[in-house]
């Protein structure tokens, strides 16, 4: 069995005295494709972003790549070249040319020099298919471009595991298939990814494993033919039925 | 209401006579003679010290508010409380007694610790204007910083840049168009607020005319030109601010 990437072992987190994560435990092994959906507000974004320590979390264990990554800035320090992150926003850095979001990271981070990293930003763009808006500015791009772009430049930190939140929930309809088929794309290449998203054709697509949250919990976890076909619990079929009639 | 109009002509009355006995006399300042010209010029001497006591102040209150300003943003309340402290203090504090305790106090705390650090009006008024003026630099730092989305930190987080890699290459360089309109109304104000330098003998502007005024009794005609001495100082600075402006605006999103 391939080595564990991702290991939550009941993790808990509270915001003051409301429960968002309860007794979390989630395994993602290296090379494995993990989607996890659920309504609005049921913990799934912030599952993500405790593992790459964007938030603390209270109590429990997560383990990178065997490390444990504790609220200690030390702790997680090494192991943020593992993880790359993909936010729903973008968080392009407007100030900055593509080119320039995407070289900052790996010169200033990995001390790479100017020529190295730039001739990695195009090779990344490359493979978002963008080879040639290296030196716009993100707001010069379309909404679809933007995130492929903060893709590409989650990629220019060559992680290990990619974490999606949401990446195509803030873009307009058109532009949603470009992302997901830049995602399909890494998937296929064999990138470990956990992707929190509603589109369950690319779920379908691309998934070893499908994470079902409800009310701060994981309700039901399994692999997607089980998963569409024969859900277990009431919550994830009602779930399923909203999100899939239309 | 008859008796408040005659209250008011009354009032005008006084204050005419009160006038009586001051005419205008530009003659002071009239650069058609060689008394009037010697006193433009004695008077306009005291620019290079307004200037330089401005300049230097504002330098040093740039740097140490954002120094103030960074523990306020802190996680920790253990640094919001230091950052509380020192706005609320400092700017509590009104220019004329802060440039006493500088200039007669801080040589006197020195002395008891075994030092030997005078401090001269120059510096005095330098550390006073500085000092004064960081409460609130810091105070536009932070609502600068503050207003740079929070998911541009988190972005800057995911590529491995450190605390200090972040705000220098991601926050500040975002926060500085805003910070600046802000800046530029405190050098202003540090630009203005120097003439407080005049009390502790530095030879700037103010102290000048302070000075001609004791010579030639006539303070309307020379606090006159004063006034358009700060105006012309304080018009330049805002020239100047607005082609930063213009510069700046260029590298900024559409």
């Amino acid at each position: 069995m391939a080595a564990s990437a991702i290991e939550l072992r009941g993790v808990n987190k509270w915001y003051d005295t409301f429960h968002v994560l309860k007794d979390i435990d989630l395994t993602v092994a290296s090379g494995e494709k993990v989607v996890i959906c659920g309504p609005s507000g049921s913990g799934k974004s912030t599952v993500v972003r405790c593992i790459n320590k964007l938030e603390p979390h209270d109590t429990g264990i997560i383990r990178v790549f065997g490390q444990e990554i504790t609220n200690d800035p030390r702790s997680y320090s090494a192991m943020q070249g593992d993880l790359g992150m993909v936010f729903q926003q973008f968080n392009l850095f407007p100030h900055l040319s593509v080119l320039e979001n995407l070289t900052l990271g790996p010169t200033k981070a990995l001390g790479l020099n100017r020529k190295e990293a730039e001739e990695r930003a195009r090779r990344y763009l490359e493979r978002v298919r963008i080879p040639d808006q290296a030196d716009k500015r993100p707001s010069q791009l379309s909404g679809g471009q933007q995130q492929r772009v903060a893709i590409a430049r989650a990629l220019c930190m060559e992680p290990k595991v990619l974490l999606f939140d949401e990446p195509t929930s803030a873009l307009d309809p058109e532009m949603i298939a470009e992302v997901l088929d830049v995602m399909i794309t890494l998937a296929q290449d064999g990138m470990t990814m956990v992707v929190v998203t509603h589109e369950m054709g690319f779920a379908r697509k691309v998934a070893d494993k499908m994470v079902f949250m409800d009310g701060g919990e994981i309700v039901e976890q399994g692999p997607p033919d089980h998963f569409f076909t024969t859900p277990k619990s009431e919550r994830c079929k009602t779930f399923l039925s909203q999100i899939l009639q239309h | 209401m008859r008796i408040s109009s005659f209250l008011a002509l009354a009032s005008l009355a006084v204050l005419a006579g009160c006038g009586s006995s001051a005419t205008w006399g530009w003659y002071v300042i009239d650069p058609t003679t060689a008394a009037g010209w010697t006193n433009i010029k004695f008077l306009i001497s005291g620019m290079g010290d307004t200037i330089l006591i401005s300049v230097i102040a504002a330098v040093i209150s740039i740097v140490l508010g954002l120094l103030v300003a960074l523990p306020g943003l802190s996680e920790k309340r253990g640094w919001r409380i230091v950052n509380r402290v020192y706005v609320e203090l400092i700017r509590a504090i009104p220019l004329l007694p802060m440039l006493f305790w500088v200039f007669y106090g801080l040589p006197i705390i020195f002395r008891s610790m075994g030092l030997n650090v005078p401090i001269d009006p120059f510096w005095g008024a330098i550390i006073t204007l500085a000092l004064s003026d960081s409460a609130f630099t810091a105070e536009i730092y932070r609502a600068g910083i503050q207003s740079i989305a929070k998911g541009q930190r988190e972005a800057a987080q995911t590529v491995g840049l450190s605390y200090a890699q972040t705000m220098r290459y991601v926050i500040l360089p975002q926060a500085i168009r805003r910070i600046l309109p802000p800046l530029a109304n405190q050098f202003i104000y540090i630009v203005k607020m120097s003439a407080f330098a005049s009390v502790i003998g530095m030879q700037e502007l103010t102290r000048r005319a302070n000075e001609l005024v004791v010579t030639e009794y006539r303070p309307l005609e020379i606090y006159t030109l004063l006034i358009l001495e700060y105006l012309i100082l304080v018009l330049l600075i805002s020239a100047g601010v607005r082609w930063l402006e213009r510069r700046m605006g260029s590298d900024e999103r559409s």
